[in-house]
């Protein structure tokens, strides 16, 4: 098992990524490569989840594209991801809101937490 | 063909520098030691010996002690014969995992998981009977008829039937090597080994 760390230790680049968990709001900054082209695409939502440890930590992004409910799974330590920023802290009372799914409008909002 | 001896560690998955999420095998792989070259003239082939794993003395034969003895090493568990070496290492050194390099392809030969004594449709893949109604009863994974009745009268050579599973010696051609850690000996390949963690495994080039 310790082999295992140490195989895994030599890829696992820290990188300073924000603390967010679920109900937050968050910006992901994600590396699209077309043909020879880099760009950065930019992708907005509420964190449903977080699940993982390692290297194989995923986080959810749900949001609300032309009225349609769009998810996205992101691996957490994907050298794709350039960055991602916190927009607005949520209170929620549970780790995975996925309550989410089924409500929408005023009934989807989350409490922002006060400073 | 080069090779080496290594034991299967377990599994995780990485990134790789494209960002896509491989999963890969860890393999310790050596140090293997060269405990005898045979070529033409003496043993009749040309081969390479290597040994790998550690083992007591006293539960190693007194033939075996003074092989071991010879390449001037401890007794070791596990001894494998390697042909056509492109060239052939000296008596008693050692060989590393950094025989293979990153983006090498090797064929990995393990021990299957032993899955016992198991019917036709997961030891050959037999669909079964498919009905689980219209009077079928007890019979959803039987293996169907056998054959033709007064010709020939009995069951032809190598029908498939139920039987013991697993425990073969099986080998995986092409799997790429992610990494290789020279000082841990430590070799990472793409994808799934054959075997049980902790199980000698052979790697080829």
């Amino acid at each position: 098992m310790d082999l295992i760390k140490l195989a895994e230790q030599t890829y696992v680049e820290k990188k300073d990524l924000p603390s967010f968990k679920a109900g937050d709001t968050v910006t992901v900054y994600y590396k699209i490569i077309e043909g020879t082209k880099e760009r950065i695409q930019q992708y907005q939502g509420v964190v449903l989840q977080r699940r993982g440890v390692g290297a194989s930590q995923t986080f959810t992004v749900r949001k609300i594209s032309n009225g349609v409910g769009v998810e996205r799974i992101f691996p957490l330590m994907s050298p794709k991801i350039e960055k991602i920023v916190v927009d607005k802290i949520g209170v929620v009372r549970r780790a995975r809101i996925f309550y989410l799914r089924g409500i929408f409008g005023k009934k989807a909002r989350i409490e922002e937490k006060k400073a | 063909m080069s090779g080496i001896i290594g034991k299967k560690i377990g599994m995780t998955s990485v990134f790789a520098a494209d960002g896509k999420f491989l999963p890969c095998t860890v393999i310790q792989a050596g140090p293997c030691i060269v405990t005898q070259v045979k070529t033409k003239e003496t043993d009749g082939y040309d081969a390479v010996q290597l040994s790998f794993g550690e083992k007591k003395e006293k539960s190693t034969p007194g033939a075996m002690k003074g092989h071991f003895k010879k390449a001037n090493t401890t007794p070791k568990r596990k001894v494998v014969e390697f042909k056509h070496f492109p060239e052939a290492p000296a008596f008693g050194s050692e060989i590393k995992a950094d025989l293979f390099v990153e983006g090498d392809f090797v064929d990995v030969i393990g021990t299957s998981k032993g899955k016992g004594f198991q019917g036709v449709v997961k030891r050959h893949g037999f669909s079964g009977v498919g009905w689980a109604t219209h009077g079928q009863h007890d019979r959803q994974r039987a293996p169907g008829s056998l054959g033709a009745s007064s010709f020939p009268s009995r069951v032809l050579k190598g029908m498939r039937m139920g039987g013991h599973m697993g425990v073969d010696r099986k080998k995986l051609q092409n799997l790429q090597v992610v990494k290789v850690m020279a000082e841990q000996n430590l070799i990472l390949v793409k994808g799934s080994i054959p075997g049980h963690n902790g199980s000698f495994v052979i790697l080829e080039k």
